[in-house]
């Protein structure tokens, strides 16, 4: 079938459901509850949330940059680093202590994914790599439950957590606090990535990894650091998402939240995971507050995936996914 | 060519791609100090993967040197990583051109670096050396190079090339879907950087006219294998290489038994 086919299938579809749902809201005007100071509090709470989907999506990207490999075992990596630094607290007692045994054991593990996955694998077909992730996710999953046990453990780094209100707007603290770090931890990659000799490689290699090659960048380095960076993404954001749930084996499947996101932002752009992040958040939070009641709510689990594949139907290439240069 | 021990020397070297397809059959050439040598061939003779083989960028492409011997100043350098080779001075500048698009042009120089250990400051004289020999990357120094010309783009290659402080440049197919007049003002600062630079430059063409009357000695390749060399003043004047490489021929169409004699040479020298 042709484009133009699809797309006014698609278009199509995507009336009939935004009409369905007018009908919806109009036929049922007792049921939901709105007012613009409760909207904000909807919005900013889901936009708050939505920066850990963001973190998540975050580390995709980098690691899809510089490999062209879609690592699915990100979200393993999240629940691994989580894992890992909740269990060295017990035993340290020590935060900072065991923030800096978890970053060693995130470069460690980075390492070993490069000499026994990448290197053996170098120039194999996409579809080989992800298979390859997909084999590592188990792995990574087995591994840190084996060493660091399967119960549901409480993370408390003394972030706070209680609920204020600014103009009528009940916001909660810990929100803000993972906004700020979010916010914190992409102004640090884009320093580094836009002034640094390494992170000046890094987008090169991801341009054009033969290139970089031939200029005498030795990609197993630049690999190791891309890894290594991601797994302390991965740590940023399974602190966050332990703190506010404990840290549990679910943490793992939070990546699975991330692939709405990456459909969003475009698989190659950092601000791309940024505001997908924030989108799929606030609109999800909107979605089952507003939305929700008239299909008897818990939509907020699958609303992501429609945006996502309305998304596909319309803009496969992501709000902000890196524009092809097409010309020699 | 003087007796001096050559900056290059490939003995009879084998190359096989996914361990099945044999490409190079035994070739073997020399780079002396200082020179400009030129490897002219048809399409698929095997110009690109020889640069490869010395470069070893083959290794990301499933290639091997399964037989002979490639050294650099005498020393062996089979089987070295690309960047061990930058350091020991030998970059190639690879066909097609390459430069990381979503970089700007100087931060395709800055890259060119990387494997450089002496300091910002020399990094950034280099740059404004490079910036003598191409004044157009100059001008051009904040643009993505994925959108500047296709000269610019040879231009920034092989400016990216020099900010590693070559010996030895390998230079795939500078001239390729460039105008002629660009080709020559190309081979023009290759001239200058080797006469003042004392790069020394390994150069894969099929634009034959372009490549003898700058390089100071040519091989021929076809099949993988070196059929005739010569210094470039002899090889352009050769009827085989005016004909079948130069598009000329001195007394209108050659007889078939002119073409049997290209034969026989060829089967005599492979
Ligand atoms: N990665 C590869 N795997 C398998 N075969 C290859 C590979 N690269 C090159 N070849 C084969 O090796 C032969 C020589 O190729 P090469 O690129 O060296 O030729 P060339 O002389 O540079 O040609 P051109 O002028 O078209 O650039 C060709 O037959 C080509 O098909
Ligand atoms: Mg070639």
């Amino acid at each position: 079938m042709s484009q133009a086919a699809w797309r006014n299938i698609s278009i199509g579809v995507s009336g009939f459901i935004v009409l369905g749902l007018g009908a919806l809201v109009i036929a049922n005007p007792g049921k939901i509850f709105f007012s613009w100071t409760f909207f904000f509090e909807v919005l900013i709470g889901g936009l708050l949330a939505g920066t850990l989907y963001s973190l998540v999506a975050l580390g995709f990207v980098l690691i899809f940059k510089a490999s062209g490999v879609f690592n699915f075992a990100q979200g393993a990596m999240t629940l691994f680093a989580a894992l890992s630094l909740v269990r060295l607290i017990e035993i340290t007692n020590s935060i900072l202590l065991s923030m800096a045994l978890t970053v060693v054991i995130m470069m460690a593990l980075a390492y070993v994914i490069e000499r026994l996955v990448l290197r053996p694998l170098v120039n194999q077909d996409v579809i080989i790599m992800f298979m390859a992730t997909i084999g590592m996710t188990f792995l990574i999953d087995g591994f840190g439950q084996l060493v660091w046990g399967s119960d549901v453990y409480p993370l408390n780094l003394g972030i706070p957590q209680d609920p204020f209100e600014v103009q009528g707007v009940l916001l909660n603290q810990f929100d803000l606090v993972a906004g700020a770090v979010a916010a914190l931890l992409v102004a640090v990659l884009a320093v580094f990535f836009q002034k640094t000799r390494i992170g000046r490689a890094l987008r090169a290699v991801a341009d054009d990894n033969q290139a970089a090659l031939s200029v005498g960048i030795p990609l197993r380095h630049i690999w190791f650091i891309v890894w290594t960076v991601s797994g302390l993404v991965a740590l940023v954001a399974g602190i966050m998402w332990g703190t506010k749930s404990g840290v549990q084996f679910s943490l793992a499947l939070i990546a699975l939240k991330a692939l709405p996101v990456l459909i969003l932002g475009g698989l190659t752009s950092i601000p791309g995971a940024i505001i997908g992040g924030l989108i799929v958040g606030a609109g999800e939070k909107l979605a089952e507050v507003f939305i929700g009641p008239l299909f008897g709510g818990a939509i907020e689990n699958w609303f992501a995936y429609v945006l996502a594949l309305l998304f596909l139907l319309f803009r496969p290439q992501g709000l902000f996914g890196e524009k092809i240069i097409e010309r020699v | 060519m003087t007796q001096a021990a050559p900056l290059l020397s490939i003995q009879n070297i084998e190359v096989i791609y996914d361990h099945v397809i044999l490409v190079l059959k035994g070739v073997s050439l020399d780079v002396p100090a200082g020179g400009i040598v030129a490897i002219l061939g048809a399409n698929g003779a095997g110009k690109s993967t020889t640069l490869k083989s010395i470069s070893n960028l083959l290794q990301s492409e499933r290639g091997d040197v399964t037989k002979g011997d490639i050294r650099f100043r005498g020393e062996r350098i089979n089987g070295l990583s690309p960047s061990e080779l930058v350091v020991k001075g030998v970059i190639q500048v690879m066909e097609g051109r390459h430069c990381f698009p979503h970089l700007t042009v100087e931060e395709n120089l800055l890259a060119g670096a990387y494997t450089r250990t002496d300091g910002a400051a020399a990094i950034a004289t280099d740059i404004e050396l490079v910036y003598r020999y191409f004044p157009r990357l100059k001008e051009r120094r904040e643009s993505l190079t994925g959108y500047i010309s296709g000269g610019e783009q040879q231009m920034c290659a092989i400016g990216r090339a020099l900010m590693a402080r070559p010996k030895l440049i390998l230079l795939d197919e500078p001239s390729m879907g460039l105008a002629p007049q660009l080709v020559e003002e190309i081979f023009e600062i290759v001239k200058r950087l080797n006469r003042e630079e004392g790069v020394s430059f390994l150069l894969a063409e099929q634009n034959t006219t372009m490549a003898l009357k700058y390089a100071t000695y040519g091989y021929i390749l076809e099949n993988g294998r070196v059929v005739m060399d010569g210094d470039a003043a002899t090889l352009r004047e050769n009827e085989d290489v005016k004909e079948f490489y130069l598009g000329l021929s001195a007394g209108g169409r050659k007889s078939y038994r002119d073409t049997k004699h290209y034969r026989r040479r060829k089967r005599w020298l492979a």
